[in-house]
């Protein structure tokens, strides 16, 4: 299915949620919605399942406008943040209950709705969990169960609202695999929401970022990463240096920091130099202050002698042992620089 | 220094220990336990028969059987209006909210006296609807369906209070699941929110039965006691203890007595099935 | 992949008349009903008595709600309340802390115990107390030799309003006891602070405003007080007789207008008691 999100503005009282937020999600595509907490990300993926009602704009579901749909006439798979199982239905209740709200026709026989639960139980690996209560089971387990649930009503989109946030590090990285896992199999469109930049950068097709109510870049992870469309997103999306200065007849300069800026306007400018961006042996004079080694990389902390504070990361062998008190010369091989 | 050193830093010396458990002892014996146990005395004072002859008496009867009737029409009314007013409160944003709840716990503060008058001054003799009342043969006061209103009245916020922070703390996130897996609203209510409130909505229908069952004030304006026809339990201990009956009163006060044993008892279960939100008073 | 044809030109969202406010159901049916009842049942009633009383000329009205048999009859139901209050503020303090920080035997029978009051029927404690604090009585026969008389005076109506409102203050001030952390206490004593000043300086003032709650609670719950009243009060006219019973007296004589004008000025001071305790708990909510 595909979802169109044409100019959705929504207000809580003066608060705007969201700005004129414009969309397309493609059918069977896996869409991450980044931004920091306030960015309407979460408003906006509540909008899609019919949860929330936008004030102006509208919401397609393929060519049908949904935007005042009810959430029950959308179809839908909604994964809350904090899984929302019934807590006294047991795991296979829950997952059945979406088949078992059905009326007439449309609702399966029980054998048939037997069927699809083990099935979906099958899928998220639960299979002999059924007969559980959802305070029997870890924070893993019930994140599974809420995906197999949202799974039962073979819904046209699936939303996951922050799916991994009430997860520690190690199962989120292996329910992370197991999203893509699942998407790949059932070939649902899939949106979720996430403050977690890795988290987007690694799961999703394509990342849509947002603030303030705003999208400020859509694109695949490479893109985002890669050509940020501006100065939040470079900032927000993978680690940077953060060089305040100023752009004059195509050349952005802060202190011994000098770059080529050839399409940028004369006036203060913002340059964002990624870790991995700077070479040995440039024209920038670093005092080293600290070093840390992290597997096969080394980051490189100092200070130009004009109070620039930069963080480089290396190989071992470019870093070639450098510690704190040594002086080394970076260079700058890339470099996204935004006016101010 | 009169600090051991192995006291822990939030412990309280066992001298100030002592001194608070004395004094609660004190207290709370000359207050509560003291009353209860004089109408248990008062009543068992000329032996068990007198005692169980003045609640067989025709009167007594009758008003136990009001008491039951009121009780039987007015917490179901209340429970009913609760759930809809808990509904409508914690799981929707509107404006107004706030004052919308100060009004449903209005009833707790005006006085059960003037509860009682406000609807004399509706539907009795004197009032509004007093001379179509009149006209139309209808009674209001001084008959069952102003006591009625009266319990409503001084019951009104009981379950509402109780259920209302219950279902903000649950959230509304179970009911937004059921609806976005195509639930209707009575099929949410039923299998997703009921079986989550059901032990607050006990513990509300509980003590608003207590109360329906005790109130004497509000009652007491619109019945008019008539023996055998208008009294309630309450009204008719009044009455028996202002003729000097104590051993009647008492024995009728036993019996509510007993009801208030029970009704703690549930209560205290209850609190062990689902520990209790933050209550304030009632 | 259904290609959307995005260029087309995009009508006007129109809103459906209702407009959705939430995803849960039922709000309009269960909001409606609310109100409905919430009027019927006691906005619209309660409105009557105002209008009742207004119905006379102020100066009547004035000298009804103000004449000084029902002058000295306030004094008493909130002078009495006043200081029932001010009894189950430091008892119930006491007994709180003892049920919330202490283990000591029959500690689940006291704690059930204390909500006694809201489920004993007033009139039985009404004439319970009589019973126990008449000179007759097992309490009132101890005080009698000290020359003191409780049943049947001012000081009766504050022993009935103690037993009314004793689990007000416990009840407000057990759950912010219980929050209130440990550590809270034991970052006071390594700052070398003494048990006593800890109470004083950090504990107490934590529980200043469910303290207030409890207090107001009370004080609202002993002005309106009837029925526990009348038993042990002696009913004198301007000595021992409560505002709510003069009500009941200008009804029996069919003075409609004076018991709605003294009604009034009752409901005046619970909708103010409502107010203060309003404000208690939002000044609470701000500190918390």
């Amino acid at each position: 299915m595909t979802i169109s999100i044409r100019s959705v503005a929504k207000t809580f009282g003066r608060f705007p949620a969201l700005n004129h937020v414009s969309l397309e999600i493609a059918d069977g595509e896996l869409l991450a919605l980044l931004g920091p907490s306030g960015s309407g990300k979460t408003t906006l993926l509540r909008a899609i399942a019919g949860l929330e009602f936008p004030n102006e704009g509208q919401i397609f579901f393929g060519d049908q406008d949904m935007t005042y749909a009810s959430a029950a006439a959308r179809r839908v798979g909604f994964v809350f943040q904090q899984y929302a199982l019934f807590r006294h239905m047991s795991v296979a209740k829950n997952i059945a209950f979406g088949l078992d709200v059905r009326k007439g026709r449309a609702k399966p026989s029980k054998a048939e709705i037997a069927a699809k639960v083990d099935e979906l139980l099958g899928l998220v690996e639960l299979s002999d969990l059924g007969k559980r209560y959802p305070n029997q089971l870890s924070g893993g387990q019930r994140q599974r169960v809420a995906l197999a649930r949202a799974l039962a009503v073979d819904p046209s989109v699936l939303l996951l609202d922050e799916p991994f946030g009430a997860l520690d590090a190690t199962v989120r990285k292996s329910l992370r695999k197991e999203v893509r896992r699942i998407h790949d199999a059932t070939g649902v469109t899939t949106i979720f929401v996430t403050h977690d930049q890795e988290e987007a950068l690694e799961l999703a097709d394509r990342v849509a970022i947002l603030k303030d109510g705003k999208i400020q870049q859509v694109g695949t992870p490479r893109q985002v990463h890669d050509e940020p469309a501006d100065a939040f997103v470079a900032g927000f999306v993978g680690e940077a240096n953060r060089i305040e200065g100023t752009v004059a007849a195509g050349r952005f300069s802060a202190g011994e920091v000098t770059i080529a800026a050839p399409d940028r306007p004369d006036g203060p400018a913002i340059a964002f130099v990624r870790p991995h961006q700077f070479v040995k042996g440039g024209a920038i004079p670093l005092a080293v202050r600290r070093a840390t080694h992290q597997g096969p990389l080394v980051r490189i902390e100092g200070e130009t002698a004009s109070g620039l504070w930069l963080e480089a990361a290396f190989s071992r062998d470019q870093a070639n042992g450098a510690g704190p008190g040594d002086a080394i010369n970076l260079g700058i091989e890339r470099a996204h620089i935004f006016s101010a | 220094m009169s600090d051991h050193p192995h006291r822990l830093a939030h412990e309280d010396a066992p001298w100030l220990k002592a001194v608070v458990l004395t004094v609660v002892a004190a207290f709370l014996v000359l207050v509560l336990l003291l009353p209860m146990a004089v109408v248990f005395v008062e009543a068992l004072r000329k032996g068990l028969d007198p005692a169980l002859e003045a609640i067989r008496t025709p009167d007594a009867q009758a008003a136990i059987k009001l008491t039951l009737i009121t009780a039987a029409i007015t917490v179901p009314f209340n429970a009913v209006f609760g759930v809809c007013a808990a509904w409508a409160v914690a799981k929707h944003r509107f404006p107004g909210k706030a004052l919308l709840i100060t009004l449903i716990d209005l009833p707790f503060s005006v006085s059960p006296v003037v509860a009682g008058l406000i609807y004399v001054l509706i539907f009795g003799a004197q009032g509004w609807f007093g001379e179509w009342l009149l006209d139309h043969d209808i009674k209001i006061i001084f008959a069952l369906p102003g006591i009625v209103l009266a319990t409503i009245f001084v019951t009104f916020p009981f379950v509402a209070r109780e259920l209302i922070p219950l279902m903000q703390e649950q959230g509304v996130d179970e009911e937004e699941a059921a609806v976005s897996m195509g639930a209707s609203g009575l099929r949410t209510f039923w299998s997703v929110t009921a079986p989550n409130i059901r032990w607050g909505l006990l513990y509300g229908v509980l003590l608003c039965n207590a109360r329906a069952m005790g109130e004497f004030g509000a009652v007491s304006v619109v019945s008019g006691h008539i023996r055998g026809l208008t009294n309630t339990m309450p009204l008719h201990i009044e009455i028996l203890y202002n003729e000097y009956d104590f051993v009647g009163a008492f024995s009728v006060a036993a019996l509510l007595c007993l009801l208030a044993v029970v009704t703690l008892v549930l209560k205290t279960l209850l609190e062990i099935a689902q520990p209790p939100s933050r209550r304030v008073g009632h | 992949m259904t290609a959307i044809d995005t260029t087309r030109p995009v009508a006007p969202a129109r809103p459906p008349f209702f407009r959705r406010r939430s995803a849960v159901p039922g709000f309009a049916l269960t909001l409606g009903l609310t109100i409905a009842v919430l009027s019927t049942v006691v906005l619209i009633p309660l409105f009557a008595v105002a209008l009742k009383a207004g119905h006379q000329p102020p100066s009547e009205f004035l000298k009804e709600a103000f004449s000084a048999r029902a002058l000295a009859a306030y004094r008493l139901s909130f002078g009495a309340a006043f200081l029932a209050a001010a009894v189950n503020g430091v008892f119930g303090l006491v007994t709180a802390w003892a049920l919330v920080r202490y283990e000591f035997p029959l500690k689940g029978l006291i704690n059930g115990l204390i909500d006694l009051p809201f489920a004993l029927p007033t009139a039985v404690a009404g004439i319970a107390l009589t019973a126990l604090y008449a000179e007759t009585g097992w309490i009132g026969a101890l005080a009698k030799p000290l020359g003191w008389k409780i049943a049947y005076t001012p000081l009766g109506v504050v022993v009935a309003l103690t037993f009314i409102g004793l689990p007000f203050v416990v009840r407000t001030l057990e759950p912010v006891m219980r929050d209130l952390s440990a550590d809270v206490e034991e970052a006071a004593a390594t700052l070398g602070a003494g048990r006593i000043d800890t109470i004083r300086r950090v504990i107490l003032p934590a529980l200043m405003p469910a303290w207030l709650t409890g207090f107001a609670l009370a004080f609202a719950r002993g002005v309106g007080e009837y029925g526990s009243v009348i038993f042990i009060a002696g009913n004198m006219p301007y000595r021992s007789e409560i505002a709510p019973l003069l009500i009941i007296i200008q009804l029996e004589e069919y003075k409609y207008a004076g018991a709605a004008a003294i009604a009034v000025v009752m409901l005046g001071v619970s909708f103010a008691m409502l107010f203060v305790i309003n404000a208690i708990q939002a000044w609470a909510r701000r500190r918390a």
